[in-house]
């Protein structure tokens, strides 16, 4: 059995490079998978530290968590593509009209 | 029969609902024979109600149509006694007459169907005030003709005037109210109930003198403010503004009564007030006398009249604050036949006259409309107390009351018989100036009769002037026998006994009656030239009279200015500043913060996900550190 820390150090580092992502870059695309990566991160701590803990209640959680966000990329990217289509291009920089 | 009497009041209602709704399809003069039948089936209904009262020995009855506020008396309830009958007549009879009259009048007006839905809503208004069982079902009658006659003096509301005489009515009509209220809320303190029946039975031994006197002079304050009198009379001349069927049916015949009706039916309060009673007697010859003389120099056909009203009901308040309720109904009804028929006459004439008011502009009328020159001058002759008219009779109840109560009444008296002389005087005066002499039209002004629709209420009005004094004769007291039943246990003031006392007090006041007359008729039926010259040789008060003694002109300075002032400086000096300032203070507040946190909002997404993760940091951070 691998110890749960390496599992812990793993799923931070994919956190960090997705929330690097997000602050850097502009394609909204880029950006969405950044945020998956995060959310993927989270799923993995959960799945390791239900399995260290012994409960089966942190793959549960992890099997909601993707129904879940296989609804919200349907969404997401819906709204990407048709952002794209109406100004062919997808950098979030240029869509500030609720600027303050 | 008696459990229908609520078709009296409903009759009238429903065809003002539905003239308010389908009355422009109907048109003209549909709209107007509708309203017309409707009040005159209520009048029917009321006869055949009344029968057994005229009859006598039938018991006066209340009907509760549905509890309202069953724990203050407030329900709508009907009280069906002689004097509500009397006065249901009297409106419903009278105000048929006028409503037929009107379909004449108001032919080409272009909101016919709403004036005859407005006259309509009125005829129910103050059927709802004559037939109340208890106050606070007479009070909304009282509001809602208020509301009537506001609406009807502004019916031509494209004409400033006109709308500046509905708010006067209504402002000053406010004046009375808050009194009359006062009186309400006294009456309820001390009865616990507002229904009459409780009142009245048990007003002996629950009210001391003290606080009968106070209900009854803040009731005076209502009953003055309603029925015109000294101070508060200044609106009726202005509601001459509105159509002269208006005029006729709501600043004559009806509504203007009801403060006289207040006062008669609550006479068994003012029983145990005797300094109200007086003061009511007082305030009513005073009035008497004061429009008398004003209506003296007036040149407007209906101003003369406006003033003669609120003479008339002068006497009408010296009758019943002697306690002679009896001759102050008689008055008010005999009034009610020839006043109407004035107003109608007069409206006849301004129709004629391609709407010219003014007297000094007519002249020789008689050959043009024989018909309104006679019936007007059989209610010329009876207001000015000619017997065997009706005014005669009626007028020398009153007076022969007063004298006949002594002490200070004695002076009223002498005032009440002054004011005849007055009326026979201007009453003949307007008589001459409209319809004998040469004619002083305008140029292009071709006087033409009446039609038939308005011809025939004025000849059914001049009858009833003639014959309505006989009800009530001191040869055969039919109405007092009649009314006796509402004044039960009341002292009633009556003339003095025996057929010689009558006869010299009634010589007096015919006398007064015919110099009036003789003396006006004698001045006026020579050329213009000759009578200017009269009016001329009696300044400077005939010119103060003409200015009716520049009382609106007081009021104006004492009472509306300052009054102005004061809304000014709250409008402008505490609501704009401190009011709207506390407001506007706030939402400024709140827009310099927004300003203020305006560049947070960068529009770039990376911007929020830091402040995210930052905000993140710190939560797992604090929990780290041991928080919660």
């Amino acid at each position: 059995m691998v110890d749960p820390g390496l599992y812990m150090t793993v799923a931070a580092v994919l956190f960090f490079i997705g929330a690097l992502g997000m602050l850097t870059r502009r394609n909204a695309l880029v950006m969405f998978m950044c945020i998956e990566l995060m959310l993927n991160a989270v799923n993995l701590t959960l799945i390791s530290a239900g399995r260290a803990m012994n409960d089966l209640n942190g793959q549960v959680a992890v099997f909601f968590i993707l129904v879940v966000a296989a609804a919200e990329v349907v969404v997401g990217l819906a709204i990407i593509v048709a952002i794209f289509r109406r100004r062919s291009t997808a950098s979030v920089d240029e869509l500030n009209e609720m600027r303050g | 029969m008696i459990d229908f009497i609520w078709l009296i009041i409903a009759l009238p209602l429903l065809a003002a609902v539905v003239l308010h709704f389908v009355g422009r399809f109907l048109g003209e003069p549909l709209s107007g024979w509708l309203a017309s039948a409707a009040i005159g089936a209520s009048f029917v209904f009321a006869l055949v109600a009344a029968l057994p009262f005229i009859d006598g020995g039938a018991e006066a009855s209340t009907v509760l149509l549905w509890e309202w506020m069953p724990a203050i008396g407030a329900s709508l309830e009907i009280q069906w006694d002689p004097l509500s009958a009397l006065m249901t007549l009297v409106v419903t009879g009278v105000g048929f007459l006028i409503h037929v009259f009107a379909i004449g009048y108001m032919h080409g007006d272009e909101r016919f169907a709403r004036f005859f839905t407005n006259l309509n809503l009125f005829a129910a208004s103050m059927l709802t005030l004559v037939l109340a069982g208890n106050y606070a079902m007479l009070f909304l009658g009282w509001e809602l003709v208020g509301l009537c006659s506001y609406l009807l003096i502004g019916f031509w509301f494209t004409r400033p005037s006109a709308s500046a005489a509905a708010k006067k009515a209504f402002v000053v009509n406010r004046i009375g109210d808050f009194g009359f209220m006062i009186a309400l809320m006294l009456v309820f303190t001390s009865f616990g109930t507002l229904s009459y029946a409780g009142v009245f039975e048990r007003a002996p031994e629950v009210l001391t003198t003290g606080t009968a006197t106070a209900i009854g002079l803040l009731l005076l304050v209502g009953a003055a403010g309603k029925s015109a009198q000294v101070p508060l009379y200044v609106w009726l001349p202005d509601a001459m503004e509105g159509p002269t069927p208006v005029s006729a049916l709501i600043h004559a015949a009806t509504m203007v009564t009801a403060g006289v009706y207040v006062i008669a039916r609550s006479a068994a309060i003012f029983d145990l007030a005797p300094a109200a009673s007086t003061t009511v007697a007082t305030v009513g010859a005073i009035t008497a006398l004061w429009a008398a003389t004003i209506a003296l120099a007036q040149r407007d056909i209906k101003k003369v009249l406006a003033y003669s009203t609120v003479s008339q009901l002068g006497y009408m308040f010296l009758a019943v604050g002697s306690t002679a309720y009896v001759a102050g109904i008689f008055h008010l009804m005999t009034h009610a036949f020839f006043k109407a028929l004035l107003f109608l006459g007069a409206g006849a004439v301004i129709h004629a006259m391609n709407d010219e008011q003014d007297m000094h502009k007519m002249g020789g009328l008689f050959k043009r409309m024989p018909v309104t020159a006679i019936t007007m001058g059989i209610a010329t002759l009876a207001i000015a107390g000619i017997p065997p008219l009706a005014g005669f009779w009626s007028k020398d109840e009153i007076l022969a009351s007063s004298f006949a109560r002594g002490g200070w009444f004695s002076v009223l008296f002498v005032v009440g018989l002054i004011t005849a002389l007055l009326t026979a005087f201007y009453m003949t005066r307007q008589w001459v100036l409209v319809f004998l002499g040469e004619p002083r039209w305008d140029e292009g002004v071709e006087p033409h009769r009446a039609p038939r629709v308005m011809g025939v209420p004025l000849i059914i009005l001049a009858g009833l002037s003639v014959v309505g004094g006989l009800v009530n004769t001191p040869f055969r007291y039919t109405l007092e026998h009649y009314l006796e039943p509402v004044f039960e246990g009341i002292s009633l003031q009556h003339p003095p006994e025996g057929i010689g006392m009558f006869l010299i007090l009634a010589g007096l006041s015919v006398f007064a009656g015919l110099v009036g007359a003789a003396a006006a008729f004698l001045t006026y039926r020579r050329p213009a030239g000759s009578w200017k010259r009269f009016e001329e040789g009696l300044q400077p008060l005939w010119g103060v009279w003409e200015d009716a003694y520049g009382v609106d002109d007081i009021y104006g300075r004492t009472l509306v200015a300052p009054g102005k002032r004061v809304a000014d400086v709250s409008a402008f000096g505490v609501d704009l500043p401190v009011i709207d300032g506390a407001v506007n203070g706030i939402a400024g507040l709140f827009i310099g913060l927004g300003q203020r946190l305006r560049p947070l909002q960068t529009g770039y997404v990376r911007n929020y996900a830091a402040l995210l993760f930052a905000g993140a940091i710190v939560v797992v951070a604090w929990l780290l550190a041991g928080g919660l």
